[in-house]
């Protein structure tokens, strides 16, 4: 294991942590609600492809529109059903009521697919590792690194050069001052949460290979997207993007060169973050 | 507003909610009768009353001082596991484990204060969570210490004030966890209807306006995170010494889930909140785990759910509505 072969690593592993939280990073800023159960549309989307690969032996490619369009439809239909009501909700209630959909998603996962790690066989074409100038690249981190790079390219375009994206910023700068230009803040919220939620499905389905699927997918990974969310602010959609880099490598690299040490590094990393900037290392400073 | 009086009147609205209320009474009275009533449940209730020490914990910091916290078993952890290290390593004596143990998690809370001050509820989220997680992964790779994975084993307790031996059935390990429950609910009272009590709630509600009146915030909020954490520290003293045993259990993230949940289901910003709902969620717990016992999270979840969509303020309204109609509960309900 060279150095740089642990950083392509830690690489594709932030960016599919970005992909499994930009979604959140948008929520968040918009509706400025604490969604804790966003791991859980992961962990559908994860699903979604073990379930096709495994019963019904749906190539894994395209396993993958499947996951993020079952997860963004779990998403819309759960903002509009119970999400709503919550909003105008203190924190503390909003913290209590995504637990509770944590735990009945955790439970009912298990119910239905038991508990165990699931293993999905990758196509041939993504097994195994090639060599560039003698650095040793995972075929699959590859191809991880290139979509989720260029899924990263065209979430930022839209977000900063679409109509839609610059009604998104208007609504997450202030929501209030955007309602009252007529920007259709409630329906604007609606589609982000459930692109945002058919991209952690979307995520989930890749991540199956790298960070591992069982039901308690949601609660191991929840403080990773909390930390991509938190570091990254939520105001645009380069700060979540280097967060999550910063965060793959470092868990990465943590990993392979003081193993002993565990996760202890990413949580010491985000609380001196934390405390450095607290409204987010990349954000503006909103006054 | 007759301004001449002002601290007359304040000190005498204190010293009206000081007053003890009869439905109190009856409730710690209830507490010692169950002891004899019930013999065999001896077990589950002792856990109520760690339970409920650690919620009456976290109720001082979230709902006096609304500081939400998900990562509150990290002092839960800390007390468990350094009674469980006294006990194994210098003395077997509880109540000196208890003390030495409060102590420890209040020294974490202090030295941790400083990062719960500063941000918004988001970032007090992450940053609780954080330090959970942190103390979780120190408790894990310290092995050597802590035992890791296989956790503390082997502690014996030595007798409660040298009288009282530690038995199978919990008699002295229930007495033993409701005296002190009792005597620090007497403190948390105390506390709470004093005027330092009073500067908090006026952090909670508008943070600006109290530091403008000359409440100095951050003082006062390291201050009562301090002492959340002692309680919360002798909530795992009482853990490890009336189980024997301390494992990562104790510093898991569905312990800082739990305890909130608890609170939640009692309400926040009450003293009793955490003993209500610590008695509730036991016997819901209970419930379920014998009918569905893989599966129970499901329906806690499911009722936390409903609970906050409007479920609370069917049940709150019903109770209060109850209330209303009997008299003798007139005087000193919830606010």
């Amino acid at each position: 294991m060279t150095l740089l072969t642990i950083l392509i690593d830690g690489l594709a592993y932030g960016m599919v942590l970005f992909v499994l939280a930009s979604g959140l990073s948008v929520t968040l800023g918009l509706m400025n609600f604490v969604n804790l159960a966003h791991g859980a549309f992961a962990m559908v989307g994860g699903y979604v492809t073990v379930v096709l690969m495994q019963r019904y032996g749906v190539h894994f490619l395209w396993t993958l529109p499947a996951a993020f369009l079952t997860a963004a439809a779990a998403g819309y239909v759960l903002e509009r059903t119970l999400y709503r009501p919550m909003y105008a909700k203190s924190h503390l209630d909003q913290v209590v009521f995504s637990i509770g959909l944590v735990f009945m998603a955790v439970a009912a996962m298990k119910y239905v697919m038991g508990s165990q790690q699931q293993i999905i066989s990758l196509p041939e074409w993504l097994r195994g590792r090639f060599d560039v100038f003698g650095v040793s690249i995972g075929r699959y981190r590859f191809f991880v690194f290139v979509l989720c790079g260029l899924l990263a390219l065209t979430l930022h375009f839209v977000f900063s050069r679409t109509r839609f994206g610059s009604r998104l910023r208007a609504a997450v700068d202030d929501a209030r001052v955007a309602r009252g230009l007529g920007i259709p803040v409630n329906g604007l919220f609606a589609i982000t949460f459930a692109v945002g939620s058919g991209l952690a499905g979307f995520g989930g389905a890749l991540g199956i290979e790298l960070l591992g699927l069982d039901p308690t997918f949601p609660l191991k990974f929840m403080i990773y997207f909390l930390i991509v969310v938190t570091v990254g602010g939520t105001t645009t959609i380069t700060g979540p993007f280097l967060a999550a880099m910063l965060l793959g490598v470092a868990d990465v690299m943590g990993k392979y060169l003081i193993p002993q040490a565990g996760a202890f590094i990413i949580y010491a990393l985000m609380v001196a973050l934390l405390l450095l900037r607290p409204e987010g290392l990349f954000s503006r400073s909103r006054s | 507003m007759s301004g001449e009086n002002l601290p007359g009147r304040v000190y005498g609205s204190l010293l009206a909610a000081r007053r003890w209320h009869p439905a109190e009474i009856a409730f710690w009275l209830l507490a010692v009768v169950v002891y004899f009533a019930l013999p065999r449940q001896l077990l589950l209730l002792n856990e109520i009353a760690i339970l409920a020490l650690f919620a009456l914990s976290l109720d001082l910091i979230l709902g006096y001082a609304g500081i939400v916290s998900l990562g509150h078993a990290a002092f839960l952890g800390m007390g468990a596991y350094v009674a469980g290290l006294l006990a194994l390593h210098v003395t077997a004596d509880p109540l000196i484990g208890l003390v030495a143990a409060s102590a420890a998690s209040a020294l974490l809370g202090l030295v941790t204060s400083p990062l719960v001050l500063k941000g918004n509820d988001l970032t007090r989220l992450m940053v609780t969570l954080g330090i959970g997680l942190l103390m979780l992964e120190l408790a894990n790779s310290l092995s050597f210490i802590t035992g890791g994975a296989d956790g503390l084993q082997g502690i014996v307790m030595g007798n409660l004030l040298g009288v009282f031996e530690f038995d199978l059935f919990g008699k002295t390990a229930y007495a033993y966890s409701l005296s002190v429950l009792f005597i620090l609910f007497l403190i948390a009272r105390r506390i709470v209807h004093s005027p330092f009590g009073l500067s908090l709630r006026a952090i909670r509600d508008n943070s600006l306006r109290a530091t403008a009146a000359g409440v100095p915030r951050n003082g006062r909020l390291a201050a009562v995170y301090t002492l959340s954490a002692a309680y919360a520290g002798a909530a795992g003293a009482l853990l490890a010494q009336t189980t024997s045993f301390v494992s990562l259990d104790v510093l898991d993230f569905h312990r800082s889930a739990d305890v909130m949940l608890v609170l939640i289901l009692g309400g926040p910003g009450w003293l009793y909140g955490g003993l209500v709902g610590s008695i509730a969620f036991k016997f819901l717990q209970d419930l379920i785990a014998g009918w569905t016992p893989q599966y129970w999270q499901f329906w806690i979840g499911l009722l936390l759910v409903l609970f906050v969509l409007g479920g609370r303020e069917i049940l709150h309204g019903g109770i209060k509505g109850l209330v209303a109609r009997i008299p003798f509960l007139q005087r000193g309900r919830r606010p």
